[in-house]
């Protein structure tokens, strides 16, 4: 029934069409302005709420949480790049992120490199490994990417307990130095804070930025149907292995923030847990969304202070986080905004108000 | 403008194409026919590189495209309408469309040219551009049809491969659809390969067709005298054995 209908209305569409065709392409241009214009609005507005944070928090002890909330925001944006956008899923970036801070911590503590330095060494050369695997890995697909990913991790878990010599195994690596500008060492918690916040918005950026170019639509479009994405010209091997190599290169960042941020290192922080953590900060953010990924980022790492008293038991509660998110909220905490939004205007307004926005 | 020859393409041990061989002149439409599981499909996939060949030789305005991947097979000009047409559910229309140029954005023409292209499907589909900002999983199925080619026709082809596009729509898309393909042969000098079930839609439309069984072409003729044939008309067309051989 709709099909024919379909044909009647589009006759005496075409007799206006110069018209509406002219006037909604200026729109479209408009339109187009209009939300670039929101997302710059969206970053500064989130840049001030950033800057503004530490005011609120004088206590030393909810700074440093906020430290972390930075570093796993960073680590939540790389993941979702890669799940929410390609959906391509990863369980081991907690891997990527161990091999930053190791890399990082040893050229430093080790070997007296430029912190600064170290820093870049480990991005360039966990995004090469992430290149160089990502090629095989990638055409995988849905459980055997995972299981594959998986066992990345692990590999990687176990060379950071095993090569004792390198890493210290086990017990760790400690008297890696803070980082330092000029004069300015980052050694308390306030510092820190700016530190790693700059990187983290740096990183929202650059992440917002792809995904609302022609690659994000790109990434978009191979999550969708691979086929078709092809079949549009989209070189869908490659661009996966690109997304998960500049992913890898984001984690291992935020390693080496942590490492110079902690001091000191351990195996027990890269592990399968850290990596299934991050997959339930993207999913209880929103998949595509980079600022549900702070959201996410954020409550994951608030909530284990707040379940203190369940302490090893909070992998239980992870858990079902994630089982009820995808039952009940699978766009995640961000898709209930559309929510709030219209319910705010529709106590100043009339319901009809909403209407015209859409 | 395009020739396979014997082409062989296999699914793992499963061999689909037997030495098929077959051409299209420079703005001819061809449509293929044939039952299910005779290779219609397969053939489109294979001119894409969706599923290349194990061997024979496509040539493309006389260059070999047999080793190169689905990308670089677009941008030399062949563009694909898949199978259920397979548009970008979530995403909006106009994103879909846009999709489509995804290589010309990094060539050297503008995105005025892009936006041009983006004017004339909405005009060639003025129903598309309503809908442009709605997602496109939410369109029905004639106006997904109609995405689809769109899709398909901002990567500026010059050969069109559409499979089976009239696929569960009602007769009077199927004839506004069909009616722009014509026009696209006409006012671009577009070729098409056109796949279908619906026979006899596509034999009116088309020049000439080739005829389809278990991986081997049986039958090339031009579309009409196809209409004729009285073996056609029976496998094919859905008339009656008695109507045809025992009157």
């Amino acid at each position: 029934m709709a099909e024919g209908r379909m044909r009647g209305s589009a006759a005496p569409n075409n007799l206006y069409f110069p018209l509406t065709l002219t006037l909604s392409l200026r729109e479209r241009e408009f339109s187009r302005q209009y939300h670039l214009k929101r997302e710059l609005l969206k970053f500064a507005i989130f840049t001030i709420l950033v800057l503004l944070l530490p005011l609120a928090a004088k206590e030393g002890y909810i700074l440093n949480v906020l430290v972390f909330v930075g570093i796993h925001s960073i680590l939540a944006i790389a993941l979702n790049l890669l799940l929410g956008y390609a959906g391509q899923i990863s369980l081991g970036h907690a891997g990527f992120f161990g091999l930053g801070a190791y890399i990082s911590g040893v050229l430093t503590a080790t070997h007296g490199q430029n912190p600064w330095l170290a820093m870049c060494y480990a991005a360039g050369a966990v995004g090469i490994l992430a290149f160089v695997i990502g090629f095989p890995i990638l055409k995988l697909k849905g459980h055997y990417l995972a299981m594959a990913t998986l066992g990345l991790g692990i590999i990687i878990y176990i060379l950071f307990n095993e090569t004792v010599d390198l890493t210290g195994g086990p017990s760790g690596l400690s008297g890696i130095p803070n980082l330092t500008l000029g004069t300015l060492t980052f050694d308390n918690d306030l510092k820190n804070y700016y530190l790693v916040w700059t990187f983290t918005l740096v990183a929202i950026l650059l992440a917002v930025n792809l995904a609302n170019s022609r690659i994000g639509r790109a990434l978009r479009a191979i999550h969708d149907s691979e086929t078709a994405a092809r079949l549009m010209g989209i070189n869908a091997r490659f661009l996966k292995v690109q997304v998960f190599a500049l992913s890898a290169l984001l984690c291992s960042v935020a390693g080496s923030l942590y490492a110079h941020v902690m001091t000191f290192v351990a195996p027990a922080s890269f592990g399968f847990n850290f990596s299934v953590e991050l997959v339930t900060m993207v999913i209880i953010g929103g998949l595509g969304s980079i600022y549900g990924s702070v959201l996410g980022a954020a409550i994951l790492t608030l909530l284990p202070e707040l379940l203190r008293a369940f302490q090893d038991y909070d992998i239980i509660i992870y858990g079902l986080i994630l089982i009820l998110m995808t039952m009940f909220l699978p766009g995640g905490l961000v898709s209930m905004a559309p929510v709030f939004m219209s319910l705010l205007r529709g106590r100043r307004k009339q319901p009809g108000g909403a209407h015209a926005e859409a | 403008m395009l020739k396979l020859k014997n082409i062989n393409t296999y699914y793992g041990q499963v061999h689909a194409l037997k030495t098929v061989s077959m051409h299209l002149n420079k703005g001819e439409i061809v449509t293929l026919i044939g039952a299910n599981g005779a290779g219609k499909t397969t053939i489109l996939n294979t001119i894409s590189g969706i599923t290349p060949p194990r061997d024979g030789e496509i040539l493309f305005e006389g260059e070999g495209i047999v080793k190169l991947p689905p990308d670089r097979i677009v941008r030399r000009g062949v563009s694909q309408v898949p199978e259920g047409r397979q548009v970008f559910k979530p995403l909006s229309v106009e994103d879909n469309l846009e999709l489509g140029a995804y290589l010309r954005y990094r060539s050297r023409e503008g995105r005025g040219e892009i936006r041009k292209d983006l004017e004339k499907v909405y005009e060639l589909f003025p129903r598309l551009l309503e809908r442009r900002k709605q997602m496109a999983g939410t369109l029905s199925g004639g106006e997904q049809q109609m995405l689809a080619i769109g899709r398909a026709l901002m990567a500026k082809p010059r050969l069109l491969l559409l499979d089976e596009p009239s696929m569960g729509l009602a007769p009077l898309v199927v004839q506004e659809i069909f009616r722009v393909l014509e026009m696209l042969r006409h006012e671009h000098g577009t070729t098409i390969l056109l796949v279908e079930q619906n026979a006899k839609a596509a034999l009116k439309l088309a020049d000439r067709g080739y005829v389809l069984e278990t991986g081997k072409v049986i039958l090339e003729e031009v579309a009409s005298e196809l209409l004729e044939n009285k073996e056609v008309q029976r496998a094919y067309l859905g008339r009656d054995k008695k109507e045809i051989w025992e009157r």
